[in-house]
């Protein structure tokens, strides 16, 4: 059948089984469906029991993420028909802890994304009358790219060092630090390099740069992490030739 | 404020000895490994190459290249046990082996290259 | 770390799936990284080479001249030549990561990752080609 295309799904049900399953279905294949229609039509159509995440299907809220064939993904972007003749693996993202069947937990990146204050602070605020703070377009390109994140977390599921280590702090949240750091208005990069510096921050990255690889909104994380090893390092010399900071 | 630990400098060693390799280290390696032994180009002179490394800049650029190299290996070889073997829990003896092993080496080549008349 | 979601590490009926140690085999770019990150073993191997070379240059003629029959000895020639692939796949990973890594400005311009990473082939480039004349050359 030319028309359809076989789902491999995996199954977690946490009170009847101890590791993942996979069902299989056959779901239809024309040429504008992605593997989130696919589930979407299992869901309605074959089988209700299956759970996964999703919300605007259109890459932006960043909660479809699954592993496609071994590959993080965006299923709302991921044609069926670019698989064809199949089957097609879909599995929950590795390296987090599996709830059930494609939905994992995401309280660890929820935490290390508050602890680098991925907003815009200040030193002290001036006041509404005098005016808004401006940017120019140069300023802007400056940090735009790390602003593209949409918190799919695919990163994290591409990344063996954060599989190994849990405590590292991962691609997505040193992007939006960074993003935050290289922002003109912005005057909170010291209170985040706190964070950033510790072995957990950005010195367990060692470059295996599949985050930046995965990554739906081309944000490149694993440049914002050498980027900021960089500026890291250079802070450190500062801080033992210029102790009072020049 | 930033919290004084050894992770920044042992980077910055680590990088600055992987440009400098990088660099130097291709064209070092085809002629003296590969090009001379397998006769391709005639090996230079005894006295070539003392008078080559007779320059102290020559020596210094060497010492340099060594220094850095041994301690870029130590590092990527320290992270690659981690990762690649999963044995950080064997961290402190690693960082202690591979770091020692460039601060002697450092030491070696320094004595090697002063040695020169 | 882990002040307030105390719960999450010990959940009994979340599935956690330890990461194989075999990891950097599943997948074509693991494993290119991990033979990037393995280039180090030959750059430390290249090391010692030298020190052997320069050390025996300091020794005399007749120790320079056996230190030259000895890299012609097919393991240490083997070796070599894998370490030459090794150094030089490591000279082009490392130099491909520039752009990511660093980010130069002149004035409020920021240079195309593009120009910076030529401008390192370039130094490259100008650093073989002064390397050969010194030895070979002069």
């Amino acid at each position: 059948m030319a028309d359809h295309i076989t789902l491999q799904v995996a199954r977690y049900r946490p009170e009847q089984q101890s590791d993942i399953t996979f069902d299989e279905y056959e779901v239809p294949c024309p040429k504008e469906w992605v593997v989130l229609d696919g589930l979407n039509h299992i869901k309605d159509r074959l089988d209700g029991t299956l759970s996964y995440r999703w919300s605007c299907r259109m890459g932006i809220c960043g909660s479809c993420g699954m592993n496609v064939n071994g590959e993080p993904k965006l299923t709302c972007a991921t044609f069926l028909a670019d698989y064809a003749p199949g089957p097609i693996r879909v599995e929950p993202l590795p390296n987090f802890p599996v709830i059930r069947d494609l939905i994992v937990d995401i309280g660890d990146f929820m935490q290390k994304l508050v602890r680098v204050k991925p907003w815009i602070m200040r030193q002290t605020e001036k006041p509404v009358s005098e005016g808004e703070y401006r940017q120019t377009p140069e300023e802007l390109d400056e940090y735009k790219q790390f602003s593209m994140c949409i918190n799919c977390m695919l990163c994290y599921a591409a990344c063996p060092i954060y599989g190994l280590d849990p405590k590292f702090l991962g691609p997505a949240a040193i992007a939006l630090a960074q993003r935050y750091n290289l922002d003109s208005r912005d005057e909170g990069a010291s209170d985040r390099m706190a964070v950033l510096s510790e072995h957990e921050g950005i010195w367990g990255c060692t470059f295996v740069g599949e985050c930046t690889k995965v990554c739906p909104k081309h944000v490149d994380p694993a440049g914002a992490i050498q980027r900021y090893k960089l500026t890291a390092a250079l802070e450190s010399m500062k801080a033992i030739f210029m102790p009072r900071g020049a | 404020m930033i919290k004084q630990h050894p992770e920044p400098w042992l980077w910055l060693l680590f990088s600055a000895g992987g440009v400098l390799s990088a660099m130097l280290m291709p064209m070092l390696l085809l002629l003296f490994g590969v090009a001379f032994p397998f006769g391709w180009v005639a090996a230079p002179s005894h006295a070539q190459m003392v008078a080559v490394l007779g320059n102290p800049l020559t020596r210094v650029v060497l010492f340099a290249l060594f220094m850095l190299s041994l301690f870029h290996w130590a590092h990527r070889f320290r992270h690659t046990l981690y990762d690649g073997l999963q044995i950080k829990h064997l961290n402190e003896v690693i960082a202690v082996l591979t770091y020692g092993v460039a601060v002697v080496g450092t030491g070696v080549a320094a004595y090697i290259l002063w040695q020169i008349p | 770390m882990s002040d307030s979601h105390v719960y999450t590490p010990y959940h009994p009926r979340w599935l956690r799936r330890r990461v194989s140690t075999y990891w950097w085999l599943q997948k074509w770019s693991y494993f290119r990284f991990i033979l990037r990150e393995g280039s180090c073993l030959f750059v430390g191997w290249f090391v010692l080479y030298m020190l052997l070379l320069v050390n025996a240059v300091g020794k005399g003629p007749d120790s320079y001249a056996r230190i030259l029959e000895w890299s012609a000895e097919p393991w240490v020639l083997g070796l070599n030549v894998v370490s030459f692939l090794f150094v030089a796949f490591h000279a082009v990973t490392f130099f491909e990561a520039v752009p990511q890594a660093l980010v130069v400005h002149i004035g409020r311009t920021r240079v195309p990752g593009r120009l910076v990473m030529a401008a390192h082939y370039m130094a490259w480039a100008l650093a073989s080609v002064l390397i050969a004349w010194l030895i070979v050359g002069a």
